[in-house]
């Protein structure tokens, strides 16, 4: 039996009043589906002194395409279970990396409860800190991230490198996405890939009297093939131990086009996700030709540095993030 | 250690609880209504024996705070014998649980009925093997090694399809 610590709860029933009570309440945490906050608060990783519930505020779960300075969009609420994400046909049709990673999240039950944005925001993660208090006593007194001051992943390392485990990041960077925040100054707008910093304790750019309230993907112009890779031990429940989101805007809908623009985006690494660089050589390359798998892969292999803050030897993780997008990539040119 | 007045809809009926604002879903399931049908395994989302449904939707019942759950239909594994498919106090998952020796310790039972009972609405037909293992994707069993909890859903979905006379 793992009890919560004593806190109250709120249940406001609009965004508004969500950030009227973060502004009035220094302190209080967001709890969407609660899968992510609520196991953390019975590790006592943390103890607020409130909880704003989000379970009545209907307006952050809509789909929706529209235009938006002059380009076509389509709008997330970030209340929407990862049910919903991953079934959605438009989200299917028009970004269907994005509903695979969504269905690939943890287990059936966890998708129906966490939502998009609380997926977005999920804490990062470490074998030294997702323990039970006891658990983390037993190693002298915790770590950054917990009560102590020591990190067990880098010895001697002052900054925290826990994980980034969300299987929706990687692909939304690689998307384009924007996240939408409302604060007491009002809207603001980041693009996903400058939401994370590489620092464990606060790994995104949000301020705690901001509310995550939609993700806006923009649809694509250019016919695309995009996917997202994702190793577990088991094929469920777990959080991914290597997480790999590509994506190629072709010339024409043919795999044997020549790629106009790609982004890869690696998780699971630090505290912020990697998105893989010099990848120029590729464009314009036949998504079909194998020298296009063998340049991203080996960047990839090159540029992702696993940390030893999950389960599995970081080496043997390092190799499995080339595999994985070799598998990926070859799945796509399978496809056609 | 203040408690509030929780009014919520459980099994079709209307039920008043006091309780700590902190506690789960599942804490006042069982240490308030005495409807201990809801395991408390692993408490962290992990092991899906708390599985109840919340508006048709299967979901954790560790990791649902209490207040959230007012004024949304839960149901829970006590609710599945006086269910509209039910006879003799017996949901045809139960009883195809029953035949198959689907439970053993039985400790997962009632989440995993719960998870294959959204399942067999949501699909309305008889089902796949395929189709049951990621529905149950969400509970763990650690003695049966699931073929026989298999068995017994998609027969289940047999008999609500096309009932057949086994007396």
């Amino acid at each position: 039996m793992l009890r919560l610590p004593q806190f109250g709860v709120a249940l406001p029933s609009n965004v508004d009043a969500v950030v009227a009570l973060l502004r009035d309440n220094p302190g209080a945490r967001i709890v969407a589906g609660g899968t992510d906050i609520l196991p953390n608060l019975k590790h006592r990783l943390d103890e607020p002194g409130m909880l704003i519930s989000l379970a009545q505020v209907s307006e952050l779960r809509s789909i929706a395409k529209l235009a938006h300075e002059g380009r076509e969009v389509v709008e997330i609420g970030a209340g929407n279970t990862l049910t919903r994400v991953s079934e959605d046909p438009l989200v299917r049709e028009l970004f269907p990396s994005l509903a695979t990673a969504a269905g690939l999240v943890a287990s059936p039950l966890i998708r129906n409860m966490g939502t998009l944005g609380g997926n977005v925001n999920l804490d990062t993660r470490c074998r030294y800190v997702n323990q039970t208090k006891f658990w983390r006593e037993a190693l002298g007194g915790g770590c950054l991230k917990s009560e102590g001051n020591v990190c067990f992943v880098v010895p001697g390392g002052r900054n925290c490198v826990a994980a980034m485990s969300s299987d929706c990041v990687p692909v939304l960077i690689s998307l384009g996405a924007e996240i939408v925040l409302a604060g007491p100054e009002g809207q603001r707008v980041v693009p996903a890939a400058k939401y994370f910093k590489a620092d464990g304790l606060r790994h995104t750019v949000r301020d705690d009297a901001e509310l995550t309230t939609k993700l806006r993907v923009p649809v694509p112009t250019t016919p695309r093939r995009s996917a997202y890779a994702k190793w577990t031990v088991r094929k469920s429940i777990d959080f991914p131990l290597v997480s790999v989101a590509l994506r190629f805007d072709l010339k024409s809908d043919s795999v044997d086009a020549p790629v106009t623009e790609l982004v890869v985006v690696a998780g699971v690494l630090g505290a912020k996700p990697r998105v893989i660089a010099k990848l120029d050589d590729v464009i314009g390359k036949p998504l079909s030709d194998p020298a296009l798998s063998r340049i991203v892969c080996a960047a990839v292999g090159k540029q992702c540095k696993p940390l030893e803050n999950v389960p599995y030897e970081a080496p043997y993780r390092r190799r499995m993030f080339e595999v994985f997008t070799r598998r990926a990539i070859a799945e796509l040119v399978a496809a056609g | 250690m203040a408690e509030a007045l929780l009014s919520l809809r459980i099994n079709g009926e209307s039920v008043h609880a006091a309780a700590p604002a902190h506690w789960t879903l599942l804490e006042v399931l069982r240490y308030r209504l005495d409807l201990i049908g809801s395991k408390q395994g692993c408490d962290k989302g992990d092991c899906g024996a708390c599985t109840v449904q919340v508006d048709g939707e299967p979901v954790l019942a560790c990791l649902t705070l209490a207040c959230a759950a007012a004024g949304r239909e839960v149901r829970t594994v006590e609710g599945l014998g006086w269910s509209p498919e039910a006879s003799n106090g017996c949901h045809p998952l139960q009883d195809a649980f029953d035949r198959w020796d689907a439970a053993q310790c039985g400790f997962c039972t009632p989440g995993i009925l719960m998870s294959a009972e959204a399942l067999l609405r949501k699909v309305g037909r008889v089902v796949t093997r395929d189709e049951v293992r990621e529905a149950l994707a969400g509970n763990l069993c650690r003695c049966t090694g699931y073929t026989k909890i298999i068995d017994a859903v998609v027969d289940a979905s047999e008999m609500l399809a096309a009932p057949r006379d086994e007396t």
